[in-house]
């Protein structure tokens, strides 16, 4: 069994392009999939806004 | 239950679990029973987090919880999408370039082996505690479906689930978790088809969104700033960021989900498909017990849930009497506010906006003296107000009126999802226990195969411990919101600790571990001391990693500059 020491660290490079890229076709970077997910969120908020407000 | 459920119910347990056992045959190395075999893609990473979250607990309580509070628990997964993409962004490079088995591997290598210690230590025992409270989720439809004493069932299910986590570990729980999810998802969609079609032929979804509405059971956000109100959306988007950013970041038992992905892409994928997903699937469980709210007021629902337990208390012979008049006095009640709310629709249907608000005046009314009966009934159950039947109402509904085959399969959803969680719960705490304590402090030079023995022992050990706290156990809250609360009590310290490893270079080992002995010490005193309605439990969050944060700054300004940490350890 290996101690924690021991366990080889992925190459950096290979960790920087994968923090890099996102492999998704229109969400090119990091920054554009947290944007998203972001948005979502205050849709999300605003449809509950709305439900709670026709009904109430 | 017939023959056709349990047909159902076996068919989907087992081949779920025979497939676990077949996927992750002949893996016997420690390091892929713990965390996986590192090759996991982003879509079943996505399934497994959710799975595990979404336990048991989530589909037998939170309908409960929609019925009985309406909408406004959701703003509680407020937190979730900054929460994941924080972790996403800082969390994961650090912990896959440092390639860590458990998370508080990191506090050793970026503090001390006592930081290390005390972030396991605290880990373990809000873990165990709260695989107590998991355990109650299967023990309750037990219970229910045969009429069993609960702490017979805790016992039954809790046995279940040890050996289905011991024979698989890490691998065999993401495997299997995105069939678990299929089944879960499936009986949920089937469940909420079947309350749809129950409801009043007369009662359309616009007039039972209508009527939840007026009974204040639609009120989803609420923008009062109020510490003692437990759900806004202040403490939705503050201090359940905190308390998501410990569960998600710093809990074992998800840390070790996204890092078996196969590259930091796949674990951020799958962290954002929940931070995407979660909170309109939190909204469908939480609308269900809403509209399952408003499918009992026209058909009589028991005064007490747990019929079980009124059952039990109505045994005595003191009791007898009083709880028959209760139920009559029930029934009244109910058979006016029926009327009252047929009056209310009526009204409404002929467009004569004084009559409808004259009526809905009565009906709001008349509800009030059906939920004091409902009180009183609580407290003719336990006189305490310990007790709760709302993690009672849902199994109530599948029971008595889902056709046979679908019974079959809701019950099989609960022990998927119970399984999932259950597994993934105490995995985490046989791993970290390995890992972080027995390898780290007993022995240090054993072999694999000891290892992957003792981790396997120790899965066994926190199991028995989790089925001994929950048969102690007499619950006041209904499930979800003690899961939380108890998770409220303990994250402060774990996530704070991860906070300042991340952003405070300055601060070392000795200073961090003092100011988290003093915030889980001021978390305490706030949980005995202080009631809920002045300090709601979410913002021990925020409270305790600030006091963390300044009391270490303060030790380490006494202490004068510790060695600087390794560059790797570190956000950028």
């Amino acid at each position: 069994m290996k101690s924690p020491s021991d366990n080889p660290a992925p190459a950096v490079a290979t960790l920087e392009t994968d923090n890099a890229v996102t492999g998704l076709p229109v969400l090119r970077t990091w920054r554009m999939v947290y944007l998203l997910v972001l948005v979502l969120f205050v849709v999300c908020v605003a449809l509950l806004l709305i439900l709670e407000r026709t009904f109430s | 239950m017939n023959a056709l459920d349990w047909l159902v119910l076996l068919g989907a347990i087992l081949s779920i679990a025979v497939y676990g056992v077949w996927h992750t045959r002949g893996r016997h190395n420690t390091e892929t029973y713990l965390k996986g075999a590192g090759d996991t893609r982003w879509f079943v990473i996505g399934l497994s987090v959710m799975a595990t979250q979404a336990s048991a607990v989530t589909f037998l309580s939170t309908p409960g919880q929609g019925f009985q509070g309406g909408l406004g628990f959701v703003q509680f997964y407020f937190g979730i999408p900054i929460a994941l993409i924080i972790i996403a962004a800082i969390f994961v490079p650090i912990y896959r370039r440092l390639n860590v088995i458990t998370a508080y591997e990191y506090l050793g290598r970026r503090f001390d082996a006592k930081t290390r210690l005390l972030g396991a230590a605290v880990f373990l025992l809000q873990r165990a505690l709260g695989a107590g409270l998991t355990i109650y989720a299967p023990a309750i439809v037990l219970s229910k479906v045969f009429g069993w004493p609960l702490g017979a069932t805790i016992l039954l299910s809790g046995i279940i689930v040890i050996v289905y986590t011991t024979s698989g570990g890490s691998d065999a729980v993401n495997a299997t978790q995105k069939y678990q999810i299929a089944v879960i998802f499936a009986g949920m969609m089937a469940a909420f088809a079947i309350l749809l079609l129950k409801l009043p032929r007369d009662l359309t979804v616009p007039d039972a969104l209508t009527l939840a509405g007026g009974l204040g059971k639609l009120n989803a956000v609420d923008f009062s700033f109020d510490l003692g109100k437990r759900y806004t959306i202040w403490s939705g988007v503050i201090a359940a960021t905190f308390h998501m950013l410990a569960y998600f970041g710093a809990d074992q038992s998800q840390v070790q989900r996204y890092l078996s992905g196969a590259s930091v892409r796949e674990s951020r994928l799958g962290l954002m498909f929940n931070a995407a997903l979660k909170i309109p699937m939190q909204f469908s469980i939480l609308i269900f017990g809403v509209l399952l709210f408003v499918f009992y007021q026209f058909e009589k629902p028991p005064v007490y849930f747990d019929q079980v337990a009124w059952h039990e208390s109505a045994a005595a012979a003191a009791q007898a009497e009083k709880m028959n008049a209760l139920d009559q006095k029930f029934s009244a009640a109910f058979e006016t506010q029926r009327e009252q709310l047929r009056a209310w629709l009526a009204a409404r249907h002929a467009h004569n906006a004084t009559a409808e608000s004259a009526a809905r005046a009565a009906a709001t009314k008349a509800h009030d003296r059906v939920e004091a009966v409902r009180q009183e009934a609580r407290l003719a159950v336990d006189a305490h107000g310990r007790r709760n039947d709302t993690d009672y109402i849902f199994i109530t509904f599948i029971l008595n009126y889902f056709p046979h085959g679908l019974i079959g399969l809701l019950i099989a959803t609960f022990f998927a999802a119970a399984l999932s969680a259950k597994a993934a719960e105490l995995n985490a705490l046989g791993s970290a226990t390995t890992v972080d304590v027995y390898r780290h402090v007993v022995r240090r030079d054993a072999t694999d195969a000891h290892y992957l023995r003792a981790s396997r022992w120790f899965t066994v050990f926190w199991g028995a411990m989790s089925i001994t706290f929950a048969l102690c156990l007499t619950l006041a809250e209904n499930l979800v919101q003690a899961v939380n609360i108890l998770g409220a009590i303990f994250y402060p310290v774990i996530l704070s600790l991860f906070i300042v490893g991340f952003f405070f270079r300055r601060i070392g080992g000795t200073a961090v571990f003092c100011g988290a002995l003093a915030a889980q010490i001021l978390v305490l005193v706030l949980f005995f001391t202080v009631p809920d309605s002045r300090i709601s439990y979410l913002w021990y969050n925020p409270i305790g990693c600030v006091v963390c944060l300044l009391v270490s700054s303060l030790v380490q300004t006494i202490r004068g500059p510790d060695r600087e940490p390794a560059e790797d350890c570190s956000a950028p």
